[in-house]
């Protein structure tokens, strides 16, 4: 046998050498340094101040216009009593005056507040197999999922069902400009991909309102639920309790200093738990609706890190400190303490 | 109790267990209930279990139950799975090993059957090199003398051959009788003892005389031993399958918990009442704003009169909403990392001992942070902290010392001059040292002797005395020659008086063949001896060898001999016969008879024996001391070798740096009033930079821990060094549990059988795989080739385990919690009704796949580099005090996890408020925001970055994403389209990117 051989074998429990076993990975190991962190919060506030600069100005652009009229609409004192009252005329008229011009096409949303659509007992009431085909396998699932609202008092099952589309938001709104009339665009208000595949165009509304108690708008049992937008727009179910939701589109631009006339049908039930509802009118950019808070967060943020930057600076000038000093350690400060 | 066994009787019917070894846990029909039976009895595992029951009441589970019975089956398949297959694999090798075919005899003839067939009973013969399937009684062998020898490194890890011999009664057997032999052999039930086996055996006739003959543990062919250099031997089965000797001993070690696991269920526990908290008050308040507000929300459509389990129904459903606050990923998270640990071990180079060949292993692959954390290392000296290679240094004959000018006496002249003059007092001191031992020689085909020893001692003592001529050529049963300047004498070996760490002295009895006379040779420690030198004896040359010794850091023995008649030879031998065939107390029995010959000693002389210290003790201990780590050294050698070892290993500063102070007395009072002045001594002076350390001895020890116990115990945490000389291994034990009970983590590390018991107490136990065998590194947590490489266990492995581990357990802990605040912060614009934000899949993804890997990359992060933490060991305190996970710094991560939950929730909300307000976008907001942030958080919290750390990280991210669209894609997801839509709008990049920076203020 040869030296070598006897060797390898002498040492045949060797652990095999790599970069891995023996926790020698190159690592690039980023260290802290002053001129790092100051270059990063400079470099961040460089960053944000524009970004934010030009989301404010891109929500500044967009001219919205709120008219809440769940107050003013009901002139009865009982007013839960008038909304109740399915012969009492709810029409309501409302002006509003543009301060701004709006580029078409202005979108015309309802706006309800304190209305918890994401209650826990209220978001699961529905079914979205009933939703998107007729022929659907499990008819006891669907009972059971759009629990409390899934059958007429007779035990026949509603299409569709649940306390999402049984509570449907029904008021509605007629607009005129400078007293001429104004259509509302409500095709494609709801998202494509709800029309196509969520709601089918099979499905035809059934035993609909028909409970002993009704609760919000009725539905056209002529159509397929895939065309009823409104209650597609609905039923996506907002996150918090204020919330809007599209209800069309008036393609037309409007002036500055138009007035708009607003005829309501003041039909929704708000009243009983005190939700507010409001018209709103808004247009759009990139950001989407009026919104203040990213260009503000994005400023703000911005501007810290512009000042953090500056203070490190300063500190730094004022008192350096070695970097990697031993002497800073804790048990080098205490001998040092020690002897004196 | 005892066990009769009829040996080669067919006919005699016994109902001991057959020979089928069985290490297996389970079997195919209670594999199921009997894992999760162990698996549940984790109260982590119940808690989950009952969250996961509790999911089936759809009235209240915010989330589909798949989230939760998911990972809990995926967790539970997990260990089961590798418990299977660690169950499989011992079946495997059970199965090999019951089916492997033996020999026995059957009706007077041999037969080949399985090993599992074999009968309490059975004659069973083995060839050379196979392995012993049963525990046998010997009853013939291939040599004429009746020995034969194994190897016993399955059974304690001893790799020198150890002789075994047959029963007197079976001397003289050929072949053909052993087929038909029958007999009776009494013996104990079975125990788990390898050291001992009181039995005795009977033949019947027409074999020889009806005498009862003794057998010990030195008749006995145990199971998993190895014959070795012996052709055939054969035996009778007398413990077979589970009920072996080393069946018996096969025993679940308990698990250890180290301080951080300690920890962390400290901290879950809190968490979870925390938890409880949260569910009581929002679950109240839930029923109240239910009363009075949900009602008129006529939408919702409440029942006035409702099942009087409805108020509960708010509660339970947040319970289940915050079950997540405990991490279900954290158990396996925390086994996959402390393997990973134990493989950096096990994969270390650096701590691969070259001489040996030995590479450091991790046997318990769960408690690596606690190396991190040990306050108090407790070691053995010999062969722990030297190398425990004997070599034979200097000498005392009759008054002479040898060896003083060289520091060899082995080169020593006068010796040499001696020997050759024949010298009688040499050579009896040398005949002695060739003699008086337990050595085996071995001759090879070239001619050379080489001796197998199964002490150091006796091996070193041995060579000496062959190299000064008087060599040990060969023994033979009871014959030993001895070649001295040609002349070849014969000896005949009678009787050994073995060894024990009681008496602390051997001897054996010896008769010349050519002139018949019957000797007593001794040897052993100086007070074991010298005590029984003859009245007149001048021993104090030898008083004075030894101290002198000893204060060289040798290691002494003291040789003497006796003249024996053979009328007193006889008288006792019978004696002796007797004591070792008793089947009770017989190790006592045997122990008073031999003092009754070892007396009246002529003392021959002292050998000194040198024990090198081991390459690199002073720097290791040095460097550990500075890290704050107390050193304790328990040994059994003398005290002043051991204070001599102590300052050549920088355990101990001599004076003036430092001072000894010593508890000694014979009696309870002088232990006692020297107990008090060290401990005045160390309260007086504890303010002082001084190094103090305390010396004890066995004998005081005993009488301390018996009756003393709080004030040493005061001492105790008053002393960062102490020295505890001729301790025994169960005060090396009581030692180990006496640091513990005053809450320090230990650490023992030792290389014999002596310190298993220390081992095993000890915290973490470290052992040194040595010349003494591989019992202590068998029973320790971790084993090593040399004292030197705990310097990088405990620096290097132990850090980075411990910091590791903080991170990722309250890492865990953060993002469990930060996804439930949400939750909880979502819950107060929902109308407190437990409504989820996050679907059940994301939920679910979240907390065992987006969170759970990249977090475990956190086993590559080394927050400085080795280099570093070995020349500024005092960085250790840090984790010794545990400034990385406490409550203080959890409360950090707490505070964290509410904070970064807040900015998320409140940017979201404003961020997606109005028309944005969708329910399934606005979660998908949340949980990306959530996600961008683990990303960053594990960013900053590392410290290196290795490419896999990367890929890791943003692999993770991206993959959250890709996974997150392809989501998207199916139509009958809720969130159909739903990552598409956000994708392109820029105000989500947006939203994503300030949710980031505003995080880290």
């Amino acid at each position: 046998m040869s030296v070598s051989g006897s060797e390898s074998a002498a040492s045949a429990n060797k652990p095999k050498y790599s970069k891995f076993t023996q926790q020698e990975l190159p690592a690039c190991k980023p260290l802290l340094t002053p001129g790092i962190v100051i270059g990063a919060f400079s470099l961040i506030g460089i960053i944000f101040v524009p970004i934010g600069l030009a989301s404010l100005s891109a929500s500044q652009e967009i001219v919205e216009l709120i008219d809440r009229y769940d107050e003013e609409c009901v002139t009865a004192s009982d007013k839960i009593g008038f909304i109740q009252d399915s012969k009492a005329n709810k029409a309501c008229t409302r002006k509003i005056t543009v301060p701004k011009p709006m580029k078409g096409p202005i979108h015309v949303y309802y706006q309800l507040e304190n209305f918890y659509q994401n209650h826990r007992r209220y978001v699961q009431s529905r079914s979205d197999q009933q939703l998107r085909d007729k022929d659907y396998k499990d008819p006891k699932a669907v009972a059971k999922a759009c629990d409390p609202e899934a059958t007429t008092g007779d035990g026949s099952l509603i299409v569709p069902c649940g306390l999402i589309a049984w509570s449907l938001f029904n008021d509605t709104y007629a607009f005129s400009v400078n007293k001429k009339s104004v259509t509302v665009n409500k095709k494609d208000i709801a998202w494509a991909s709800d029309k196509n595949s969520k709601f089918g165009s099979n499905v035809f509304p059934v035993n609909f309102q028909k409970g002993g108690l009704i609760g919000g708008g009725n539905l056209n049992d002529k159509l397929p639920l895939s065309e009823q937008e409104d209650l597609i727009v609905w039923m996506r179910t907002a996150a918090l309790p204020t919330f809007r939701k599209l209800y069309g589109r008036i393609e037309t631009d409007i002036m500055a200093s138009d007035e708009i006339t607003v005829v309501i049908q003041n039909n929704y039930n708000t009243y009983s738990f005190g939700g507010t509802k409001a018209v709103v009118l808004s247009t759009a950019s990139w950001i989407g609706g009026k919104n203040n808070f990213i260009g503000v967060a994005y400023v703000a943020v911005g501007g810290i890190c512009l000042l953090l930057a500056m203070g490190f600076v300063v500190l730094y000038v004022v008192k350096p400190r070695a970097l990697g000093d031993p002497a800073y350690l804790s048990w080098n400060k205490e001998a040092a303490e020690y002897s004196h | 109790m005892k066990r009769f066994v009829y040996i080669n009787d067919e006919s005699y019917q016994n109902d001991y267990c057959d020979n089928q070894i069985s290490n297996t846990k389970y079997t195919l029909w209670n594999f199921l209930p009997k894992n999760l039976w162990e698996q549940f009895r984790r109260f982590m595992n119940q808690y989950f279990l009952l969250i996961a029951c509790l999911q089936l009441w759809s009235l209240i589970t915010p989330v589909n139950p798949a989230s939760t019975w998911g990972p809990l089956i995926v967790i539970f398949a997990v260990s089961a799975t590798k418990e299977a297959w660690d169950d499989y694999n011992r079946y495997i090798s059970d199965k090999q090993a019951n089916e492997k075919k033996v020999w026995i005899v059957k009706n007077g003839a041999r037969k080949h059957i399985q090993a599992q067939d074999i009968r309490v009973g059975n004659i069973v013969w083995i060839r050379e090199n196979e392995e012993v399937p049963c525990d046998l009684v010997l009853t013939g062998t291939s040599e004429p003398q009746g020995i034969c020898h194994v190897e016993t490194a399955a059974l304690d890890g001893e790799i020198d051959l150890k002789t075994r011999v047959i029963p007197t009664t079976c001397i003289g057997l050929d072949s053909e009788q052993l087929h038909k032999i029958k007999g009776v052999i009494e013996c104990p039930i079975p125990d788990k003892d390898i050291r001992r086996f009181d039995a005795n055996i009977r033949l019947f006739p027409p074999f020889i005389d009806n005498d009862i003959c003794p057998l010990t543990i030195n008749n006995t062919l145990l199971q998993s031993c190895y014959l070795r250099n012996t052709e055939w031997a054969c035996g009778v089965a007398v413990y077979t399958g589970n009920e072996t000797k080393l069946g018996m001993s096969r025993g679940v070690p308990e698990p250890k918990l180290t301080a951080m696991d300690a920890m962390i269920d400290k901290l879950t526990g809190a968490i979870f009442l925390f938890q409880l908290a949260v569910v009581v008050v929002l679950g109240s308040a839930g029923n109240v704003w239910k009363d009075t507000e949900a009602r008129k929300q006529w939408y919702v459509k409440y029942d006035d009169d409702e099942p009087w389990y409805q108020i509960l129904v708010i509660p339970l459903r947040f319970e289940l909403l915050c079950s997540i606050m405990i991490p279900i990923s954290i158990k396996v998270s925390l086994d996959f990392v402390k393997s990973m640990y134990a493989k950096f071990i096990d994969w270390d180079e650096e701590i691969y001992d070259q001489e040996t060949d030995t590479p450091a292993h991790a046997a318990n692959t769960a408690i690596s942070e606690d190396l991190g954390q040990v306050e108090y290392i407790l070691t053995d000296k010999t062969g722990t902290l030297t190398e425990n290679k004997m070599i034979f240094r200097r000498c005392c004959i009759a008054g002479t010392l040898y060896g003083n000018e060289s520091g060899d006496a082995l080169k020593d002249i006068e010796l040499l001059n001696a020997v050759a003059d024949n010298s009688p007092h040499v050579i009896k001191f040398l005949t002695v040292m060739a003699l008086c031992n337990t050595v085996i020689p071995i001759k090879s085909p070239s001619g050379t002797i080489s001796y197998k020893a199964q002490s150091q001692d006796e091996d070193a003592l041995v060579n000496a005395a062959s190299n000064l001529h008087v060599v040990l050529v060969s023994k033979n049963g009871n014959n030993a020659e001895i070649h001295f300047n040609r002349r070849v004498i014969q000896y005949e070996i009678l009787d050994i008086l073995e060894f024990t760490s009681d008496r602390k002295r051997m001897s054996i009895v010896i008769s010349d063949s050519q002139s018949g006379k019957i000797f007593l040779l001794s040897k052993g420690a100086d007070e074991a001896i010298l005590p029984l030198a003859y009245c007149g004896q001048q021993i104090k040359t030898f008083v004075d060898a030894v101290d002198k010794y000893a204060q060289l850091g040798l290691r002494t023995l003291c040789l003497g001999w006796r003249e024996l008649s053979l009328e007193e030879y006889l008288e006792w031998s019978r004696l002796f016969k007797e004591a070792n065939s008793a089947l009770v107390d017989r190790e006592w029995k045997v122990a008073e008879v031999c003092q009754k010959l070892e007396h009246t000693l002529d003392i021959l002389g002292i050998s000194a024996i040198e024990d090198r210290l081991q390459d690199g003790v002073p720097e290791t201990i040095e460097i550990l001391r500075q890290s704050g780590i107390n050193f304790w050294m328990l040994t059994g050698d003398k005290q002043s070798t051991a204070i001599q070892i102590a300052l050549l290993c920088n355990l101990i500063s001599s004076e003036p740096k430092g001072q000894l102070l010593y508890i000694n007395g014979k009696t309870e009072d002088e232990v006692a009033r020297s107990l008090e002045r060290v401990l005045l001594t160390m309260r007086i002076t504890s303010s002082e930079p001084k190094e103090l350390a305390f010396v004890v001895d066995g004998w005081a020890l005993e009488i301390i821990l018996t009756r003393y116990k709080e004030a040493f115990t005061e001492l105790a945490v008053l002393s960062k060094t102490a020295i505890c000389c001729r301790v025994t291994p169960s005060q090396k034990a009581q030692l180990v549990k006496l640091l513990k009970s005053c809450d320090y983590r230990t650490l023992a590390i030792g290389d014999g059988g002596n310190d298993v018991r220390m081992i095993q107490q000890a915290h973490i136990g470290v052992g040194i795989s040595g010349r003494e065998g591989l019992q202590a590194a068998r029973a320790a947590d971790y084993s090593i080739g040399k004292f030197r490489f705990l310097k990088r266990l405990i620096l290097v492995h132990g850090r980075y385990s411990y910091n590791r581990t903080a991170f990722l357990s309250q890492y865990s802990f953060y993002k469990s919690l930060l996804i439930c605040f949400i939750q909880i912060l979502f819950s107060f614009v929902s109308g407190i009704a437990g409504t989820s934000l996050f679907n059940s899949v994301s939920l679910m993804a979240y907390n065992v796949f987006y969170t759970s890997i990249p977090v475990l990359t956190t086993v590559l992060d080394k927050d400085l580099s080795e280099k570093t933490v070995t020349q500024n060991p005092e960085i250790l305190l840090y984790c010794q005090a545990g400034r990385l996970l406490n409550p203080s710094t959890f409360a950090g991560w707490f505070g964290r996890s509410l904070y970064h939950a807040i900015v998320v929730f409140l940017i979201t909300i404003h961020a997606y408020a109005n028309e944005k307000s969708e329910m399934e976008e606005l979660s998908m907001v949340a949980l990306s925001g959530s996600i961008w942030l683990q990303a960053f958080v594990v960013t900053l919290e590392m410290s290196s970055f290795t490419f896999l750390q990367f890929l890791a990280i943003w692999g993770n991210f991206a993959a959250f994403y890709v996974i997150n669209l392809c989501i998207s894609t199916i139509p009958t997801a809720g969130m159909y389209t739903i990552m598409f839509r956000l994708c392109r709008q820029p105000s989500y990049w947006i939203t994503m990117l300030v949710s980031i920076t505003i995080m880290f203020f």
